[in-house]
This record gives structure tokens, C-alpha cells and sequence, in this order.
């Protein structure tokens, strides 16, 4: 049934956007939680502010993407997962809400009680919504998400080795990949002193990053044998050794401040983590459920992913116009009229 | 007391408590969905204005609004992100078995409001780096997007009421054609009619900010036009949803009989039925209710002895809640009407004079005029969502039968309810202190409209 493939493929693509665009703006906000008191952290909050403000809603929309895409596609599983993982998915939701409506309501504010008020609910939701994610995504990677309605255990699915080590895996990767594109974010404001702060803090992170990655294998290897054959040894070996090749290579060219070159780097040593995983559990989607099992009718894939297909020549030109317009080198109080030089 | 008897009053506990929770953040995140859909079509109204006549007062009112729109689409975007959970979260029975029959709508709404976040980034943040007419071409699809959203989204509601467009064998989903699904016969009335309340309440939201402004002695030019553009808009779709409202009301009498006895409170089979006007249900009767006699037959079917089918034609077990959607489609009407009274007040003083009334008292019924069509918009999701019940799928299955097993579901629901107290007040300040902050000067200059940044 290769429409039921073709939709995994797609939500997958939708995951990967979603942590490689969306976790970055909660990686802004993590970084936000520890830029210290208001006077010191200012200028690091303004660029975080400044870079993530015009996207983070069209990111956040590769969630949602992602969500309906489930139901649509693998109506089962989306019911056993979220009935299972109610408790974590509704914590991760009211993370989302108070992460997006702080931002909107700090941005507007003008005292500075409002502001620090408003700016630690973003921040400090900004970290607990991808841990959240990212124990979700244990539960389902160590196969703790039996089918059928709520059948799973509500508490040890979600806290256990697996997840827990990917919910700190989620919350420093968000933080790694929002370090990394705001060094190079600062570079082209012509801010120095911030592009160095956050070099160091993209060294850091992707150290620890690495660090986490190589725990959560160990726990893989104790927690979640099969996942962790196929990741050492199987089919996603190779997603594996890309992961890692790139998040070397990461380090090596923030050390040389390559700041442009990281972003690519940075973004596939993530993507090869999700592929890897991907990969490894193949065809499983639950435990005792393959792809085709859990699959929608194939009158319903293929009008969906024809809808997408045509929605996609919408929608790709209109995100890379976005993306395009706020990564000009441009000072935000230049008027339209003093003419753009690229 | 033994255990099953226990077991169950929890499930029924936790059922209330999901019902509850879903009517909370739908209830909430509806009026923000209005404002997205309404505000951005009104913002570039005023932006076209001012574009066309040089008028700073329209280009201030641009900005300002503008401003207050990314705040509520901020808002309007985490509200329904969480819907998308609870669809899962609380009614893991219905996606689970249908999840792939509405999916198709669902993955068109994700487009739509892809492209409406996208173009709102741009025309909010590249506000003062385009020029004005590809600036103005860039708010243009956030209209068309926010439209088509709410059009995707309600069709989903709608095939809950009218389910078409698959086949089951023993409960398992064998066949499915997504779009006889998405355009099942309650998408016409439906779609249109949620489409154009968006516009109501967004204008007369609006409207209602600037009546109360002149109200208080600030008649300048600049909040009569506050007041004129987003009134304007609301008060010519009035009437059209009106018409609208009864197309809706003739397509439940014939296709959801049951609903139709309970927003009328009918309980015997009969014809030349009247129209109850207030009243209150009690013990499988009409009570206190002012009658027009064959009112009903009349209006459901346009002919005074129609047959109009009671609620005693089903089991207690099948009927909804007879007083509440009764009631709430009282409330609907009701206001639905003193919004075409005032529309028409207006459209007589304009008539008259080219002016507002001038009179206090129609600047105090403006006033109320948002929470007016708030009030008709929560009032009629009642009636279409609780008139539905007992059935989440209409005929096809049962609220009790999608909601998620797991217990503790109430304890979430007071989280989420405590969540939802801290936005909403969180909202309402920070609206109210956008507004202060940056007082209207009496004579807005050229200045004035350049140094109001959006963002």
C-alpha cells in the first residue's frame, strides 16, 4: 500500500519541520529563561524576540499539520496515542498556550513588570512544552503505547527511561538549533558581542546535545532493544553516522564561525536523529500494528496527499517569501523608501 | 455502594468533565476564530481607505487595529491548537473509527491556516518595509485563507450532523468517500452561516470599542470612523444571516427532527404546530410559553399545517436536553434580531441625517452590540452541538461512546479551566492596556500614523 508510505513520509517531513523550525522558537525561549535579570539579558531577549517573532506562528502550524495528518492517515493510532498519553499531551498543549499568548501579550507590553511577568510564562513554557513532546515521542519509540483506546498505562508510558531521555534530548535540541541560527541571526544585525554569546552557547548546547544523544542510546539499549539494534545495526545505521558526521562537523565550523554552513549541519544532524528513528521502527507504528495496519482507505490517503500536493505549490513559495523577507540584512527602522540593497 | 457502581459514576463524571472542557476552549477559542476570519478583512478595509483618500484617521485605525489583531491571532492560534488535541484527548472513540472520514477537510484547514500565519507575518511584521498597494496585496490572503478555514472546519461539524460518505462492517470504517463527507448535505447552511456570523461578531465587536469611546465625549472623526467602518459591515451582513439563519433552521426541521422539537420544545407529533416563544420544559411539557398559533409549521416548512414531529416519537435516552437548546435558540434569535433593529436605526439616521444617531441611547445599544453577537454565537453552537446529543456522529454514534475511558478526565478539566481564567484575564488587560497605553491624540497628524509601529 504505498499511499499509506507515501503519508508517513509526508508526516514525517511534517515532524522534521516542526522541530527543525518550530523547537527552535522554543529554543529561543529557553535561552530567554537564562539570559539573567532584565538589564543584562536585554539585548539577547530583543534578538530572540526579533528573529522569532514574524515565523513562530506559521512553525507552529507544522504541529497542527502534523496532528490532523495522524488522524487522517492512522486513525487508530492517533486515538491510542492520545488516549494513552492524555496527561503529557495536555500539559504540552496549555505549554502551547501559554508559550504563544505570553509572547503575543510580552511584545506589547510596555512596564517592565508586565514584561517579566509575561516573559517568564514564555520561557519557562518554552522549555516545559518540547520536554513534554519529547516524552511522547519516548513512549512511542519504546513501544510503551499499546493499541486500542487508552489501554496503556497513563503514568509509566510517558515516565520512563525512553521518554525522559527524550524529553531532555527534545528540550536540548530546541535549545542547540535556536543557538545556532541566532548566532548567525546576530552576525547579519551587525551584533557582534550577541553572534559571540550565542556561539558559545551553540558549542555548549551541541556538546550536551551530543552528550544526551549518546545516554539516550544507552537507554535505547536497555529500554528499547529493537530500536536500538536497528539503529547500531540495521537499516538506520546510516541516518545514525549522519547524525553524528554532522554534528561534529556542526562544532568544528561554529568553532571557525561558519555561521551560514552550521545552520545546514545543525539541521541534519537533528533530521538524522528523527530519520534514524523513523527508519528503526519501520513498519511498526505500535506494538503489533505495521504501517498497513493502521492505514486509512486508500480513496482517503490519496485525496489527502493530492490536496497536499497542490496545497504544497501554495504553500512552499509563500514560507520561502516569509523566511526570505525577515533573513534580509535589513535594520528594522530603515523606511520602504530608502530603497533595499539585498 | 460496590465498585461497578462506582466505576460508573466516574465515567459519567469524567464524560461531563470532557463535554465541559471541549465547550470551554471551543466556546473560547470561536470568538477568537471570528475575530481572525472578520478583523483582517476590516483592517485592510480601513487601509484601503486610507490609502485611497490620504485620511490619516483610516491609517491610524489600520495600525491600531492591526496591532490588536496580532495579539488576538496569537492567541486565536495556541486556542486552537489545543483543539486539535482534545479531539484526540477526549474523544479518542470518534477519531479513532472517523478520523480518516473527516480527515480530508481537516488537511485543507492545515493549508488554509498555513497560508493565513504565513501572510500575517508578513503584512503584520513587513508593515513599514513594502510599499502600500503589495502590502495591502499581502493582507489579501489572509482574508481568503481565514475564510476557507472556518469553511473546512465546519464542515467537519457538519457531517457530525449529517454523516455521509462512508460504509462500516461490525463498527470497522471498510469504505470512504472524503468528499461526499466534506460536502454532506448540512455544509451549505452551515458553513455560510458560521462564515457570516464571524463577520457580525468581529464588526460589531469592533464597533462596540469606538461606541463606547463616544460615549464618554470622544466623538472626533477618528473614532466615528472606528465606529462606521467595522458597524457597516456587520450591520449589511445582518440581515443576509438572517435569511441565512432561516435557511439553517428549515434544513434541521427536515433533516434533524429531533433537534428541531427540542429548540422548539414540541413533545407531541402534530400539525398546525405553534411557535413557543420562551417557556420552560418541565415534565414532558411546555410551560409559560407565549404560543403564535401554527407558527411553527409555518416557519419550519412554510405552510401553516405542516407536520412537526415531537420528542416523545423517541426514547428519553435519545433526546437532548430540551430547556437548554430551547433557551439558547431563544437567545439567538433574540439577538440576531436587535442586531438588524439597530443595523436598521442606523441605516435611518445615515438615511436622514449622513450621521449617527446622535442619541446617547443608540450609542449605548452599539455598545452592547458585541457582546450581543458574542452571546448569538455561543448561543447558536449550543443549539447545534447539544441539540446533536445524545450523539457525537449524528444517528451513528454516541457522545458516551467517543469519550476517552481513562480516568481523571475532571482533573483536567479544572486544569484546563484554571488556564483558560489566567488567558482570559491576561487577555482582556493587555488588550485594554493596548488601547491606553498610546492614547488617540484629538488630531492625529501624518506623524502620528508613522510612529505607530504594528510590532
Amino acid at each position: 500500500m504505498p499511499s499509506a508510505e507515501i503519508m508517513l513520509a509526508v508526516i514525517w517531513l511534517g515532524v522534521t519541520a516542526y522541530v527543525l523550525f518550530g523547537g527552535a522558537d522554543f529554543g529561543g525561549g529557553v535561552w530567554d529563561l537564562f539570559a539573567g535579570g532584565a538589564e543584562r539579558g536585554r539585548s539577547l531577549r530583543g534578538l530572540v524576540e526579533h528573529s522569532i517573532g514574524p515565523v513562530w506562528e506559521a512553525n507552529h502550524v507544522w504541529l497542527i499539520f502534523v496532528i490532523v495528518l495522524a488522524w487522517t492517515g492512522f486513525p487508530s493510532v492517533f486515538a491510542a496515542v492520545a488516549s494513552t498519553l492524555y496527561i503529557p499531551l495536555t500539559l504540552a498543549a496549555l505549554g502551547i498556550i501559554a508559550r504563544g499568548a505570553a509572547f503575543a501579550f510580552r511584545k506589547v507590553s510596555t512596564q517592565l513588570w508586565q514584561q517579566r511577568l509575561f516573559g517568564a510564562t514564555f520561557a519557562f513554557s518554552s522549555v516545559v512544552t518540547p520536554f513534554f513532546l519529547g516524552t511522547v515521542a519516548g513512549a512511542i519509540a519504546s513501544g510503551r503505547i499499546p493499541p486500542g483506546i487508552a489501554e496503556g498505562d497513563l503514568f509509566t508510558s510517558w515516565l520512563n527511561p525512553t521518554s525522559l531521555a527524550a524529553g531532555a534530548l527534545a528540550v536540548g535540541t530546541a535549545a542547540y538549533l535556536a543557538a545556532v541560527y541566532l548566532t548567525r541571526d546576530a552576525q547579519r544585525d551587525g551584533e557582534t558581542g550577541l553572534s559571540e554569546a550565542f556561539r558559545r552557547r551553540a558549542l555548549g548546547a551541541g556538546a550536551v546535545v551530543g552528550v544526551l544523544s549518546a545516554v539516550g542510546l544507552l537507554v535505547l539499549r536497555a529500554d528499547a532493544r529493537r530500536l536500538f539494534d536497528a539503529l547500531t545495526s540495521g537499516v538506520a545505521l546510516p541516518l545514525l553516522i549522519l547524525s553524528v558526521v554532522s554534528g561534529v562537523a556542526s562544532l568544528v565550523l561554529l568553532w571557525f564561525r561558519r555561521y551560514l554552513a552550521v545552520r545546514v549541519t545543525a539541521a541534519l544532524a537533528v533530521a538524522g536523529l528523527l530519520w534514524g528513528w523513523g527508519a528503526g521502527q519501520h513498519p511498526w507504528l505500535l506494538p503489533g500494528v505495521r504501517v498497513q495496519d493502521a492505514a486509512a482507505t486508500s480513496t482517503v490517503l490519496n485525496a489527502s496527499l493530492l490536496c497536499l500536493a497542490i496545497g504544497a505549490l501554495l504553500l512552499l513559495p509563500s514560507l520561502w517569501w516569509l523566511y526570505a523577507m525577515f533573513q534580509r540584512s535589513q535594520s528594522e527602522e530603515e523606511p520602504v523608501s530608502s530603497g533595499e540593497s539585498g | 455502594m460496590n465498585a461497578a457502581v462506582l466505576a460508573t459514576a466516574a465515567t459519567e463524571a469524567d464524560l461531563g468533565a470532557a463535554r465541559m472542557q471541549m465547550a470551554l476552549s471551543l466556546g473560547w477559542h470561536i470568538i477568537l476564530a471570528c475575530l481572525g476570519v472578520g478583523m483582517p478583512a476590516i483592517t485592510l478595509l480601513a487601509e484601503w481607505r486610507g490609502h485611497r483618500t490620504g485620511d490619516v484617521h483610516y491609517r491610524l485605525l489600520a495600525r491600531r487595529w492591526a496591532r490588536a489583531m496580532g495579539v488576538l491571532f496569537a492567541v486565536g492560534a495556541v486556542s486552537g491548537t489545543i483543539l486539535s488535541f482534545e479531539m484526540g484527548l477526549l474523544w479518542p472513540g470518534l477519531m479513532g473509527t472517523y478520523g480518516q472520514v473527516i480527515g480530508l477537510p481537516f488537511s485543507l484547514e492545515g493549508i488554509a491556516f498555513f497560508i493565513e500565519a504565513i501572510f500575517l507575518g508578513i503584512y503584520l511584521y513587513a508593515w513599514d518595509r513594502m510599499p502600500p498597494i503589495p502590502h495591502m496585496l499581502s493582507g489579501v490572503p489572509i482574508v481568503l485563507a481565514g475564510v476557507a478555514s472556518a469553511f473546512f472546519v465546519v464542515t467537519a461539524n457538519a457531517w457530525m450532523q449529517q454523516p455521509t460518505g462512508f460504509d462500516t462492517v461490525d463498527g470497522k470504517i471498510v469504505a470512504v468517500d472524503p468528499w461526499a463527507a466534506m460536502f454532506n448535505p448540512a455544509t451549505p447552511s452551515q458553513t455560510v452561516h458560521m462564515i457570516l456570523a464571524a463577520f457580525m461578531v468581529a464588526g460589531f465587536a469592533m464597533a462596540s470599542v469606538y461606541a463606547v469611546a463616544m460615549l464618554r465625549g470622544r466623538r472626533d472623526r477618528y473614532h466615528r470612523l472606528g465606529f462606521l467602518v467595522p458597524f457597516t459591515v456587520a450591520a449589511i451582513v445582518t440581515p443576509v444571516q438572517i435569511g441565512v439563519g432561516d435557511w439553517a433552521a428549515h434544513f434541521v426541521a427536515s433533516n434533524q427532527p429531533v433537534k428541531l422539537a427540542a429548540m422548539e420544545g414540541v413533545f407531541e407529533t402534530g400539525r398546525g404546530v405553534p411557535l413557543h416563544l420562551g417557556g420552560i420544559a418541565v415534565d414532558g411539557e411546555m410551560r409559560y410559553a407565549l404560543e403564535i398559533p401554527n407558527g411553527l409549521s409555518l416557519l419550519a416548512h412554510w405552510d401553516p399545517h405542516a407536520e412537526i414531529v415531537g420528542l416523545n416519537e423517541k426514547p428519553v435516552a435519545d433526546r437532548p436536553p430540551v430547556n437548554v437548546v430551547h433557551w439558547a435558540f431563544q437567545v439567538m434569535v433574540g439577538m440576531g434580531f436587535a442586531l438588524l433593529a439597530l443595523a436598521a436605526w442606523m441605516l435611518l439616521g445615515w438615511w436622514r441625517r449622513r450621521e449617527i444617531p446622535g442619541t446617547a441611547w443608540f450609542l449605548r445599544a452599539a455598545s452592547l452590540s458585541g457582546v450581543a453577537a458574542v452571546l448569538a454565537l455561543e448561543a447558536g453552537w449550543v443549539v447545534t452541538e447539544v441539540g446533536r446529543q445524545p450523539w457525537i456522529v449524528y444517528g451513528v454514534q454516541r457522545t458516551a461512546d467517543a469519550v476517552n475511558p481513562a480516568p481523571g478526565l475532571v482533573w483536567g478539566f479544572v486544569l484546563v479551566s484554571a488556564i483558560y481564567v489566567l488567558l482570559t484575564v491576561a487577555s482582556v488587560y493587555v488588550l485594554r492596556r493596548l488601547a491606553r497605553d498610546r492614547p488617540v491624540p484629538l488630531a492625529p497628524q501624518e506623524s502620528d500614523v508613522a510612529d505607530y509601529k504594528v510590532i
